[in-house]
């Protein structure tokens, strides 16, 4: 038996680099300027997979995303990097699922993945900078957590000990197996795609991408099998449809808004001696220094 | 009884800041709901503790000592909350968005299944009506937060869920003695008969916690720097700005994610909220991430050599020029013309 580990990732819009255009005349977010990337905390989860895939021959690692049909670009960019495997959940049931509904949907398909000995995910994601998602799939699959890991210390078959990373210190855990485990973004960076795997794997395609192709990808899937990406829904992993999406998720959003801070009334000065001594002298008088 | 629910963490002995933050919103929706505050310690060696919590206006007080539970690990203290949770039912509970309470409250929400939001900047009370059923909510709790990379601020609500959960990141809310006086009821978890061994699969091996060593939040003079400052170098500037005039130096996010200032002198979202007497920000060009965090300072300056840069905005001066012209020029005459 393989020692697997799944890796949790999601694609997520770039809101570290948000432009002029990113936002509607409206006021609501224009996802489409946005361009969707791997979520920077996943990718460091995937490092430590693959580094675990450096020291233990018998290890797998299979990269489980949920999303919309095009997060497949995702398993491939996990595929170019060394995982050995990927799965697309994805259904439009899902459409609106927060953070309780999500993990659901993660646990049963992890589940279905079992047996596995390591879950690793991102401790949040760029988009809703949560960090709820890791211990709630942990908590469904009764699971002990390690949040906030910095990196893996040892690896043995049945308890790994880990570091990790505190607001002001670092903690050594040790877990027995399978636990899931969330990565900070003080763990190793991700390894560049290797050029060999990305020639083997450019061509891997989900059955939704398929179905877009013109191209006729049936004898090339024949003889390379391991480019076939499986996508599942909701029938796939069984999931309960009172628990999915909209229906499935507590957390309602009542109203969003625009960041828009009035403007006051300023007063614009120089550099020149005069105008900063004024300025320091009002500030004096008026007692808000010295 | 439906109360207002607030876990403390214990941060080295004492109950941490972000604690008593959410103790001081706490007794204030409390008293808007005319409910009682609630609050738990979990850890060891507790005794006196209670004293601290109850002048922030804890009604009832419930604890949980025993050497298993510190330091934090996440299933028991997990179990001790969701046991407590059923028996108590709060209607709000809030936990700090620290490395503890972002690793427990979303595990506890997932097993109560129910609604929480992360890293709230905002809690207000407040009634809602779903336009698809009709039907009306009373009282619930508004969970304000930003969204978006910052770009937006969204209101959450849990409508049909309880608790109604969130996490507040430490320095957003204030933190006020509610009365020295103020007696609440002890109330001991019984540890042992909650506690089984299969609660303890994660062993801590070792710690390493350095003490803390700045807190910007209480200071009332904030010199702050961006990405405009250029470098660690003409930091010093600020430095020596904010030693002459009694402050402290912050930081924007860019400007620490550059390296020319530690994560914890961070103003804006991803960092501590402040609200001094006087902020300058030197550097800053005012992007939303940072002026949520500084917005409310009874004073803002903005040296910056963009007149066309968003802070100026909300600045009352904009000094448009360079750091290094006008900080020394700022620091002699202050030191001509003060004792």
């Amino acid at each position: 038996m393989s020692f697997r580990i799944i890796v949790l990732a999601k694609q997520v819009p770039d809101t570290r680099n948000v432009g002029k255009d990113a936002m509607k005349a409206d006021g609501t977010v224009n996802r489409g300027a946005l361009e969707a990337i791997f979520n920077p905390e996943d990718l460091h989860a995937l490092e430590q997979a693959l580094l675990i895939k450096e020291k233990r021959k018998d290890a797998e690692v299979i990269l489980l995303t949920m999303g919309p049909p095009r997060a497949a670009d995702i398993i491939r960019e996990a595929l170019y990097r060394g995982a050995d495997k990927g799965y697309l959940i994805t259904d439009r049931k899902f459409a609106g699922s927060d953070t309780l509904a999500t993990s659901y949907v993660l646990s049963l398909a992890v589940k279905k993945l079992a047996p596995f000995h390591l879950v690793i995910a991102g401790r949040q994601a760029i988009d809703g900078d949560t960090a709820q998602v890791g211990p709630q799939v942990a908590e469904k699959l009764s699971l002990p957590q390690v949040t906030y890991t910095e990196k893996f210390i040892e690896i043995k078959d049945k308890e790994v000990s880990i570091q990790r990373r505190l607001e002001r210190g670092v903690e050594t855990v040790s877990t027995p197996l399978p636990a899931l485990v969330t990565v900070h973004s003080s763990a190793a960076s991700c390894r560049p795609r290797n050029a060999r795997l990305l020639m083997k794997f450019k061509h891997a395609r989900t059955i939704s991408e398929l179905q877009e192709e013109t191209k006729d990808y049936t004898e090339m899937l024949n003889n390379k099998p391991y480019l076939q990406i499986d996508e599942w829904g909701v029938s796939d992993i069984d999931a309960g449809e009172e628990q999915l999406g909209l229906s499935g998720s507590p957390t309602k959003v009542k109203k969003i808004e625009n960041v828009v801070f009035a403007a006051k009334e300023s007063t614009l000065l120089s550099s020149e001696d005069n105008d900063i001594d004024r300025l320091m002298k009002e500030l004096i008088d008026s007692h808000v220094v010295g | 009884m439906h109360n207002i629910f607030v876990y403390c963490e214990i941060d080295e002995g004492q109950v941490a800041d972000v604690s008593l933050e959410l103790l001081t919103k706490g007794r204030k929706l409390a008293n808007e709901l005319d409910c009682k505050l609630e609050a738990a310690v979990i850890g060891h060696n507790l005794k006196g503790i209670e004293k601290e919590i109850f002048s922030y206006g804890v009604d009832i007080l419930h604890l949980a000592d025993d050497k298993r539970l510190a330091p934090y690990t996440t299933l028991p203290h997990t179990h001790l909350v969701v046991n407590l949770f059923q028996k108590i039912k709060p209607d709000v509970a809030l936990f700090g968005a620290t490395s503890v309470g972002r690793d427990l409250a979303p595990r506890v929400a997932s097993k109560m299944k129910c609604g929480l939001t992360a890293d709230c900047t905002s809690l207000v009370i407040g009634d809602h009506k779903d336009n698809k059923s009709g039907k009306e909510y009373k009282s619930l709790l508004y969970q304000i937060r930003p969204a978006f990379g910052g770009n937006i601020i969204a209101t959450i609500i849990n409508p049909e869920t309880r608790p109604q959960m969130a996490t507040v990141r430490e320095g957003v809310m204030k933190r006020e003695i509610f009365d020295k006086t103020h007696k609440g009821s002890l109330k001991t978890i019984k540890v042992d008969e909650l506690l089984t061994d299969d609660l303890f699969p994660v062993q801590i091996l070792e710690r390493h916690m350095e003490k803390k060593k700045i807190n910007i939040k209480v200071s009332p003079i904030i010199v702050s720097g961006g990405y405009g400052v250029g470098s660690k170098e003409n930091f010093e500037l600020l430095y020596e700005l904010a030693e002459v005039l009694g402050g402290e130096v912050g930081a924007s996010r860019a400007a620490v994610d550059a390296g020319f200032a530690d994560h914890e002198r961070q103003v804006g979202q991803t960092g501590v909220t402040v609200r001094p007497k006087l902020y300058i920000a030197c550097g800053i060009s005012g992007a939303v991430q940072h002026t949520a965090g500084m917005s409310e300072s009874a004073k803002i300056i903005a040296i910056n050599n963009d007149p066309k840069a968003p802070i100026n905005q909300i600045a009352d001066y904009s000094i448009i020029g360079d750091i290094e012209d006008i900080i020394p020029k700022m620091i002699k005459f202050y030191k001509k013309n003060t004792k």
